[in-house]
């Protein structure tokens, strides 16, 4: 059973790290620009197909990552300056059906390049078996996620917290005009940030490509847990996003894989197996609500 | 609004040259799952009902065929709407297609009520089969559970005692435990529903590997299947669990995709490429010719479909407004499937043979399946009996 | 302070709207493609449904991205009742609109308590809990949805015929927009229109915002679960899509095309978009394309949409 729970626990751990990739770059666009960018999972999706794309190519996983992030950094430098910056001063409403526009364009442009069936990719070789770790194997994929992830956490938490281009992000986050009337050039900061976000979003559809499959509109499904992440978290705030990823991806994998026996022995099975799923399928959205409704903004509020 | 009027008006007026329902061509809507996880199935249906076509010269029992094509994406409001329109507007002949059943069921009623034949060319839904059935219902494929019978039985034969299943949460996938189960007597560890369309096995991967079952019955089609499999393996499974899957699971839309991992995988089939039918030869050899890969019991399927209407026309020679006659001629099947023999059921569902396969590198070295044995022989569905077919 | 021009010509106007529609059967009958009569039940179904988040957003200023909860509510309700044995329309419709109200007033009473961009994500995530719990519940369907064998009887007319539904679909669209008109005009209208511009004001002048919002935001709920209603009867099938935060997009879209806060936006944003897309998907599989472009130009640069263009909408922001 502890064995069991530690293995969903990483499964959990896994998704909510991969999540986060998603959320920062969402968080800091949100806090800094007050900006709802629906189109980030699009970018998530571009990513993916470009890191399919090339890995196929070149034959290098690692060239295919690369080589995305790169791609969806330029690509999201070109959106920013041609359109989003038109946004920033509109109302949410505006922000929210203009990217919704480019979210619909987007999958009709991957339809067109690269077809409506989803492709499937394969993990690199080395990769594709189980590791043992402890007294059970695990996937050495996913581990190899865990650790990517890690490692971004960290070094994202040392580059806002530590440096100065995280103190002018943190302070364009808590007061944008303040900011702006010390001197720093918010604008081109912003474009910087955005661009840095799309290509962890790539960083994420490209890890994920193999674990799960890159198809169109796999940027909604994830959007939306993203947009969920960071309104727990705070929104604009980095560590308020990876708390906010591990809650989701635990409490959501833990309440699916836990939640259906945790009711079988309270009620019958019958009732236990069609309300276990529907419970475990809503519980971060309860768990959203809940944290919305005792605390409005948020775990970690970046405003003061 | 009114120029929404006036383009609306034109749209109607741009269809008036089509005619309406003449026995000079023959109109076939189809409808199936062409994006998305489940997008191979459907591609593979479509291009075998096109290979036959092709072959009988572009036409349909001699007249010319006109095949409108649509994707259902996996969604059946979106399946409804499109039908309706295929009925009501474009007026076809016949439908086929759908590839999973609950679209077949969410599209069905309204197909029957308009008296238009839908020749299923993979969805076999239980209900169709039994008390639902309709005389305007064929389905040239199998019945849902059939496939899962085989291996059932396989799998009981063996003397395997712990087995954990697997499949989707949607009508096919309850056919599919149903059906395994017919002929599967031993313990039943767990059976596991997922979300038709979900890509992450890795909680269910977890909770198997918790119950150590000696082996794991999926049902899982298309991009699920994959990934499945992919996953299984890389969860260091497939050491001590051995995996049985039905054809559809196994298949070379699957194979192709994942590779090495399938080798000795046992499955079950009511066709094979290595058939050595005169019919089949030309199938697999064209479709292989024309689309650069092995052709999949899926467009097997729709290969049989499109044969299965070409004679029907020819019989009734093309007066397809006779609904009885073309019911009569699509009963007594003139045709000969890749597959071999095969006969209708009263239900419109086949009675045919299942044989057991296994995936394996054949002589040019291309990891494929082969098949070793016949698992039923003329076997029916578990339906028939409860079919008042008027 | 947004006023409502009501000119004769914009009357006299509608009567003509009115007209052509009411004829459109015949027309269509006279042609042979009565499959446009069920295509023109969708639209003004779903023209019903855009006017009821165009109440919400357009005149409440709630921009609230869980309007497909309250549709879908509207569909299912009618598909549950159908399979007990409740067929009666006069029964069924009054209910699924009640069932959606209630809803509406829930989440409305909650996510009303937070404000700008949470009052987005939180409308949201409640639209995401009802779209996941009809999801994994067996016994509505699931993934499928709940089938409506059969379209709701409505005294002694015979819905199943698509020219009486259609007529039915109109009067009660028509009925629903003259009442809106009325309502925008009415001390409730001017107020909830007023808390749009500038709610602390109105805080300050001592009118009880919060529940005038709140029944604003259940009106429209309300709305939203009698076009469900009648998807449900249309399509013969509550689907979980209907839920799904696509759909709240969709709608969205509709308002923003047609115009924003003018009575008439959802309408003219639900016809203009399900007739592009049923022209344009016969030239080409990638209409969307079109439509995203259309949708930005319209944020762009005329952000009244298409009855602002026309100076049917507001008079200015």
């Amino acid at each position: 059973m502890t064995q069991l729970i530690l293995e969903q626990a990483l499964n959990g751990l896994q998704f909510g790290l991969m999540l986060f990739l998603l959320a920062a770059g969402l968080t800091l666009v949100f806090g800094i620009m007050d900006m709802i960018n629906l189109a980030h999972g699009s970018l998530y999706m571009v990513g993916a197909y470009l890191a399919a794309e090339v890995t196929q190519a070149s034959g290098s996983f690692i060239t295919g990552v690369g080589v995305a992030m790169l791609g969806t950094a330029v690509l999201a430098v070109v959106l920013e300056v041609v359109l989003l910056r038109r946004l920033y001063a509109r109302n949410h409403l505006a922000q929210v059906l203009a990217t919704f526009a480019l979210i619909l364009i987007a999958n009709e442009c991957v339809r067109i390049v690269w077809g409506a069936q989803t492709l499937m990719l394969n993990a690199p070789d080395a990769l594709s078996g189980p590791v043992r770790i402890g007294g059970f194997l695990y996937p050495s994929y996913r581990l190899l996620i865990i650790g990517v992830g890690a490692l971004i956490a960290g070094l994202l938490y040392v580059l806002v917290a530590r440096t100065r281009i995280g103190m002018w992000v943190r302070a364009g986050a808590s007061n944008r005009e303040m900011t702006e009337a010390l001197g720093i050039n918010v604008r081109l900061l912003f474009t910087a940030v955005f661009a840095f976000g799309a290509a962890l979003c790539a960083l994420a559809g490209a890890m994920l490509g193999p674990l799960l499959a890159v198809q169109v509109g796999m940027g909604e499904s994830i959007l939306i847990l993203a947009f969920v992440v960071i309104v727990i978290g705070g929104i604009g705030s980095i560590r308020g996003a990876l708390v906010g990823s591990l809650l989701v991806g635990l409490v959501d994998t833990l309440g699916r894989a836990m939640l259906p026996a945790m009711l079988r022995a309270l009620f019958s099975p019958e009732v236990a197996s069609s309300l276990g799923p529907a419970l475990a399928s809503v519980l971060i959205y309860v768990l959203m609500a809940a944290i919305l409704f005792w605390r409005p903004e948020g775990l970690f509020p970046a405003r003061a | 609004m009114r120029l929404a009027k006036l383009v609306l008006a034109l749209a109607a007026a741009s269809c008036l040259g089509s005619s309406v329902n003449a026995a000079d061509k023959v109109k076939v809507g189809f409808l199936s799952t062409l994006s998305g996880p489940g997008a191979g199935l459907g591609v593979d249906i479509r291009d075998g009902f096109n290979l036959a076509i092709k072959h009988q010269g572009g036409k349909l029992g001699g007249l010319p065929a006109e095949v409108i094509i649509a994707d259902d994406q996996q969604k059946p409001e979106v399946a409804q709407q499109i039908t309706e329109k295929f009925l009501k507007k474009d007026k076809v002949d016949f439908m086929t297609g759908i590839v999973f059943s609950n679209i077949m069921l969410a599209a069905g009623q309204p197909i029957f009520d308009s008296k238009t034949f839908f020749i299923s060319a993979n969805a076999g839904p239980s209900q169709y089969a039994g008390d639902q059935c309709n005389p305007y219902f064929f389905n040239v494929a199998w019945q849902n559970d059939n496939l899962h019978e085989a291996v059932g039985k396989y799998v009981n034969d063996k003397g395997f005692k712990n087995v954990v299943l697997v499949a989707p949460n949607y009508p096919g996938g309850k056919d599919a435990m149903v059906g395994f189960k017919r002929f599967y007597k031993g313990k039943v560890g767990e059976e596991v529903y997922t979300k038709l369309g979900q890509l992450d096995y890795a909680a269910e991967l977890t909770q198997i590997r918790s119950l150590k079952p000696d082996a794991v019955f999926f049902f899982l089609p298309g991009g699920m299947g994959i990934n499945f499999v992919k996953q299984f393996v890389a969860a260091g499974l497939s050491a001590d669990t051995q995996l049985f899957a039905p054809g559809f699971s196994a298949d070379e839309d699957v194979i192709k995709a994942v590779g090495a991992p399938m080798l000795g995988m046992f499955n079950s089939s009511h066709w094979a490429h290595d058939m050595q039918n005169a019919e089949n030869k030309r199938f697999v050899a064209d479709f292989q010719k024309e689309f650069g890969r092995l052709p999949s019991l899926y467009a097997s399927q729709g290969y049989d479909a499109a044969l299965l209407i070409d004679a029907a026309v020819r019989d009734v020679k093309g007066k397809l407004d006779d609904k009885e006659a073309v019911r009569k001629a699509l009963e007594a099947k003139r045709f000969k499937s890749v597959r071999g023999d095969f006969k209708f059921n009263t239900n419109h569902y086949p009675v045919q043979d299942y044989y057991l396969r296994v995936i394996g590198r054949d002589d040019q070295g291309r990891i494929t399946n082969k098949t070793i044995g016949t698992v039923f022989s003329n076997h029916a569905d578990a339906y028939v009996a409860q079919c008042k077919m008027k | 302070m947004g006023l409502y021009a009501t000119t004769t010509r914009r009357r006299i106007a509608a009567v003509f709207v009115l007209l052509g529609l009411i004829a459109l059967p015949w027309g269509m009958r006279l042609i042979g493609q009565e499959f446009y009569v069920s295509f023109a039940s969708r639209v003004l179904i779903m023209a019903l449904a855009a006017t009821s988040l165009n109440l919400v957003i357009g005149f409440g200023g709630m921009v609230s991205f869980g309007h497909a909860a309250f549709f879908g509510a509207g569909a299912y309700c009618v598909a549950v009742l159908a399979e007990s044995g409740v067929t009666s329309a006069w029964l069924a419709w009054p209910a699924a609109t009640g069932v959606a109200a209630v809803l509406a007033v829930l989440v409305g009473a909650i996510s009303l308590r937070t404000r700008g961009v949470y009052f987005i994500m939180i409308t949201l995530a409640f639209a995401q809990m009802v779209f996941y719990l009809v999801v994994s519940l067996k016994t509505w369907g699931g993934d499928d949805g709940l089938p409506l064998l059969q379209r709701s009887a409505f005294g002694s007319l015979d819905l199943k015929d698509d020219s009486t539904f259609y007529f039915v679909v109109l009067a009660i669209l028509a009925f629903v927009l003259f009442m809106l008109d009325r309502i925008a005009h009415s001390r409730f209208g001017r107020v909830i229109q007023s808390i749009r511009e500038n709610e602390v004001r109105m805080e300050a002048l001592g009118y009880p915002v919060f529940s005038f919002k709140l029944v604003c935001f259940s009106l429209g709920g309300a709305l939203a679960g009698l076009a469900g209603a009648l998807m449900a009867n249309q399509a013969g099938l509550a689907s979980p899509n209907l839920l799904h935060w696509m759909q709240s997009g969709i709608l969205m879209v509709m308002i923003v095309i047609g115009g924003v806060g003018s009575v008439f936006g959802g309408v003219v944003g639900a016809v203009l978009l399900l007739v592009c897309e049923e022209a344009f998907v016969e030239i080409t599989p990638h209409w969307q394309i079109g439509l995203g472009l259309l949708l930005l130009a319209v944020v762009l640069w005329a952000p009244l949409g298409i009855a602002g263009l026309f100076g049917w909408g507001r008079n200015r922001e």
